[in-house]
C-alpha cells in the first residue's frame, strides 16, 4: 500500500489523535495531516503531563527522589528505581550484599514480564481484539500479588534502598514465584495459539510499519523496538550491571523490522525473563539484604555519574552530577520511550491510519515516561 | 380495507416488540458471553443473572440529555438513528418464523430485506456526515464502501439459491428445504456441489453487513474512537445499538431460511418456531464468539477479500449451479 502520489494543496485535513484518544494510551497528542486514510505528515505533541521530575531530582535529597522514579513508567516501575539506586551506589561506593542484588534481579524481571503482558493485551486491543487483554491482566495479577507481598505496593514500587532492599522476600514469595513460572509458560503457549498464529493479526503486522536499522540508530531507539530491527543491543548483556552476568539468557533479535518482529521480541523476552527468574531463585544466596556499613547521609563525592539499565522499554540512563551536597546538582534522565516515540513522526508518513496506530502500539509507549 | 390496516399495524407492533426485545436481550447475551469468554462474570448485579441489566441500560440511555454538537447538520443528525432502527424492524415483517407465524408473506421477500438492509448504510453515512466529526466521516466512508462491496457477493449467493428454488418468497424458500437436514441448502447436492462454500461466503458477508467484528471498521474504537456514532449519546446511541442487534437477528434469520431449512427440524419431525429460534440463536452465539476472539481486519484487507476472493468464487458458483441445474 503506497500513498497517492500527488496531493494538491488544500486537499488534506488535520486530524488530532489525542490528547484524549483510545489509541494513544495516555495523554499523547499526534497531529496528523491526512489525505483520506493516508497520513501525509505527522507531528507528536508532548507536554500534557510534564511533571518536572528532573528538577525535582535537583531540589530533593537522593532518598527523597527515589519514589519519583517509579512514577515515570507505571508499568515497569522497578527497573527505573533500580537505575537510580545503582547510580547512587556507584557514586557513593556502597557495597550491595549479593542476596539483595539477586532479589533485585528477580523482582525486576517479574516486573518486566508484567509490563510486557500488559503491553501484549493493550496492543492486541489496538488491533481490535479485546479478549487477550483480560487473559494478560489475569496473569499479570499474579505478579502484582507477589510483588505486593514483598514491596507493599502494586504499581509504583519503592522497594530498593541505597545498598539493598526495604524488605526481604519471605517464605511465601519463593514458592509462589516458582509456581508462577510453569503457569506463565502455559499461558505463553496459549497466547501463541490464540493470538500469534491468527491470520488477521499476522496480516496486520507482517511487513507493516517497517523501522529500518538506520532510523532506529538516528533516533536512538533501544529496547524491543531496536531489537525488532536487527540491532543486537541489550544493556544487560552489553554493559552488564547487577548480577546479570551470572545468568544464562538470550537476547531475542529479529531482522524483519516490521511490527510483527517487535511483537515477537517482546513475547520471547517474557520467556527469557522467566529463565532469569528461575535461575535467580535457584542461586539465591543467604545473607543480609542491607550492607553493614552504609553512610547515614547520602552525599556522593563531587563528580559526574551515569548508570544505564535495561527496563521493559529499553535503555534507561540516569546521570547524576554531584557537587558534594545532599541534592544532585544536575539530575538527567534518559528515558527509552522518549527516543522510541520520536521515530513515529518519520516512520508513519504515507501509511494508513490503521497501520500507523498499529505501529504506535508496537512501540509500547507509556506517556508519563515520555513527559517526565 | 380497515381490516388490512389493522392487520398491518398489529404485524408492525409485534415486529417492533420482537426486535426491541431481541436487541435488549442480545446486548445482555453479548455481555454475558463476552464475560464467559474473558473469564469474568459480566453483568450479574441487576436481577438474577443480570437479567434486568437491559432495563437499567434503557432507563439510563433514555434519561440522558441528547446533545447535538455545534455545527452539526441537525436534520441528518436526528434522522440517522431512526434510519438505523426502522429498516431493521420493517425487515422482520416478512421473515417467516414458521409455516404460520409470519406477519406478511411477500413474493419479493428476499428483495425487500436486501432493500431495507441497504438503507442501513445510508443511516451510517448520515450519522457520520451529520455529526461534523472527522472520525465520524472517515468511519462512515469506510462503512459505506464496506456495505457496497459485501452486498454484491451476498446477492450473488442469494441469486444462486433463488435459481435453485425458483422463488423469492422466503416462505417458499424454507418450504423447499423441508424434510431432514439432508434437504437443506447448505448440504451439497448434485446440482449445487459448492453450497457449503456459498454458506461460508454468506456468513462472512452477514458479519460484514452487520458491522460485526472482525469487520467492525465503521466503529473501530482503537483508531476512530467510536466511528460514526462518536457524537451520539442518549437514545440516539441506543437506537444505533438496537439497530445493530436487530440487524444481527435478521442476518441470522436469513442464513437460517436460505441455508439451514428455516423452521424445519434436522430430522424432519415437528417443524416449528422452536427450531427456527434455536438455529438463529446458535448463529448469533457464533457471531458473539467470533467477535470476542478475533482482532479487526484492515479496510483494504476487507475490500480485497470481497472483490478478489468472495465475488469471483460466488460468481463461479452461480455459473456452475446454473449449468448443473440445466444438466440434472
Amino acid at each position: 500500500m503506497s500513498a497517492p502520489i500527488d496531493i494538491q494543496p488544500g486537499e488534506t485535513f488535520t486530524l488530532n489523535v489525542g490528547p484524549q484518544h483510545p489509541a494513544t494510551h495516555g495523554v499523547l497528542r499526534v497531529k496528523l495531516e491526512m489525505d483520506g486514510e493516508y497520513i501525509v505528515h505527522a507531528e507528536t505533541v508532548l507536554g500534557y503531563i510534564h511533571r518536572m521530575h528532573e528538577l525535582m531530582g535537583e531540589n530533593r535529597t537522593y532518598p527523597q527522589v527515589l519514589p519519583n522514579l517509579s512514577r515515570l513508567d507505571y508499568l515497569g516501575a522497578l527497573g527505573y528505581t533500580h537505575g537510580h539506586v545503582l547510580a547512587v551506589e556507584r557514586a557513593c561506593g556502597i557495597e550491595v550484599p549479593e542476596r539483595a542484588e539477586y532479589i533485585r534481579a528477580i523482582t525486576v524481571e517479574l516486573n518486566r514480564v508484567a509490563s510486557h503482558l500488559f503491553w501484549f493485551g493493550a496492543f492486541v486491543m489496538d488491533l481490535g481484539g479485546f479478549t487477550p487483554l483480560m487473559y494478560a491482566i489475569q496473569d499479570r495479577e499474579y505478579i502484582l500479588d507477589m510483588l505486593e507481598r514483598v514491596t507493599g505496593s502494586r504499581l509504583t514500587y519503592c522497594y530498593y534502598r541505597f545498598g539493598g532492599l526495604y524488605n526481604d522476600i519471605d517464605d511465601e514469595f519463593i514458592p509462589a514465584a516458582k509456581a508462577f513460572i510453569p503457569r506463565m509458560r502455559e499461558s505463553l503457549k496459549k497466547y501463541d495459539a490464540l493470538v500469534t498464529g491468527n491470520i488477521i493479526l499476522q496480516k496486520r503486522l507482517k511487513d507493516i510499519g517497517p523501522l529500518s536499522k538506520d532510523i532506529c540508530k538516528r533516533y536512538g531507539a533501544t529496547g524491543p523496538v531496536a531489537r525488532g530491527s536487527g540491532i543486537d543491543y541489550d544493556v544487560r548483556k552489553n554493559e552488564p550491571y547487577s548480577v546479570y552476568p551470572e545468568f544464562d539468557f538470550d537476547i531475542p533479535v529479529y531482522h524483519e523490522c516490521d511490527s510483527f518482529a517487535r511483537y515477537k521480541v517482546r513475547m520471547d523476552e517474557m520467556e527469557q525473563s522467566l529463565r532469569i527468574i528461575e535461575q535467580g531463585l535457584e542461586k539465591l544466596p543467604d545473607g543480609p539484604i542491607m550492607p553493614k556499613k552504609k553512610p547515614k547521609l547520602i552525599k556522593p563525592p563531587v563528580g559526574d555519574y551515569y548508570q544505564a539499565v535495561e527496563t521493559a522499554r529499553g535503555n534507561f540512563g540516569i546521570r547524576i552530577v554531584s557537587d558534594g551536597g545532599k541534592n544532585a546538582y544536575r539530575f538527567k534522565l534518559r528515558s527509552p520511550t522518549y527516543s522510541n516515540m520520536h521515530l513515529f513522526d518519520e516512520a508513519c508518513e504515507g501509511m494508513l491510519i490503521m497501520d500507523a496506530l498499529a505501529l504506535m502500539g508496537s512501540l509500547d509507549l507509556v506517556i508519563p515516561e515520555i513527559d517526565r | 380495507m380497515s381490516l388490512t390496516v389493522l392487520n398491518a399495524i398489529i404485524a408492525v407492533v409485534i415486529a417492533i416488540g420482537f426486535a426491541a426485545l431481541n436487541a435488549a436481550y442480545l446486548v445482555w447475551a453479548e455481555r454475558r458471553g463476552a464475560g464467559r469468554i474473558q473469564r469474568r462474570p459480566g453483568p450479574n448485579v441487576n436481577g438474577p443473572f443480570g437479567l434486568l441489566q437491559p432495563l437499567a441500560d434503557g432507563c439510563k440511555l433514555m434519561t440522558k440529555q441528547l446533545v447535538i454538537p455545534g455545527g452539526a447538520d441537525k436534520a441528518l443528525f436526528m434522522v440517522a438513528p431512526v434510519l438505523a432502527m426502522a429498516p431493521a424492524i420493517m425487515s422482520f415483517v416478512t421473515i417467516p418464523f414458521s409455516n404460520v407465524v409470519v406477519a406478511k408473506s411477500m413474493d419479493v421477500g428476499v428483495l425487500m430485506i436486501f432493500a431495507f438492509a441497504s438503507l442501513g448504510g445510508m443511516s451510517i453515512l448520515f450519522a457520520g456526515w451529520g455529526s461534523r466529526n472527522k472520525y465520524g466521516v472517515m468511519a462512515s466512508v469506510r462503512a459505506v464502501s464496506q456495505a457496497i462491496s459485501y452486498e454484491v457477493p451476498m446477492l450473488i449467493t442469494v441469486i444462486t439459491i433463488v435459481m435453485m428454488t425458483g422463488s423469492m418468497n422466503l416462505h417458499d424458500l424454507a418450504v423447499a428445504q423441508s424434510g431432514g437436514f439432508w434437504h437443506w441448502n447448505v448440504i451439497p447436492s448434485l446440482s449445487s456441489p459448492l453450497m457449503p462454500v456459498s454458506f461460508l461466503i454468506f456468513f462472512i458477508c452477514s458479519l460484514a453487513e452487520t458491522n460485526r467484528a472482525p469487520f467492525d471498521l465503521g466503529e473501530a474504537e482503537s483508531e476512530l474512537v467510536a466511528g460514526f456514532h462518536t457524537e451520539y449519546g442518549s437514545m440516539g446511541f441506543g437506537l444505533f445499538f438496537m439497530g445493530e442487534y436487530a440487524n444481527i437477528v435478521i442476518g441470522a434469520s436469513l442464513i437460517t431460511i436460505l441455508f439451514l431449512g428455516g423452521w424445519g427440524c434436522p430430522f424432519g419431525l415437528f417443524p416449528s418456531v422452536f427450531w427456527f429460534l434455536l438455529k438463529i440463536y446458535i448463529l448469533i452465539a457464533t457471531f458473539i464468539w467470533i467477535r470476542w476472539t478475533f482482532p479487526r481486519t484492515t479496510i483494504y484487507g476487507l475490500l480485497n477479500l470481497s472483490w478478489k476472493i468472495l465475488i469471483p468464487i460466488s460468481l463461479f458458483n452461480l455459473l456452475l449451479t446454473a449449468g448443473l441445474l440445466k444438466v440434472f
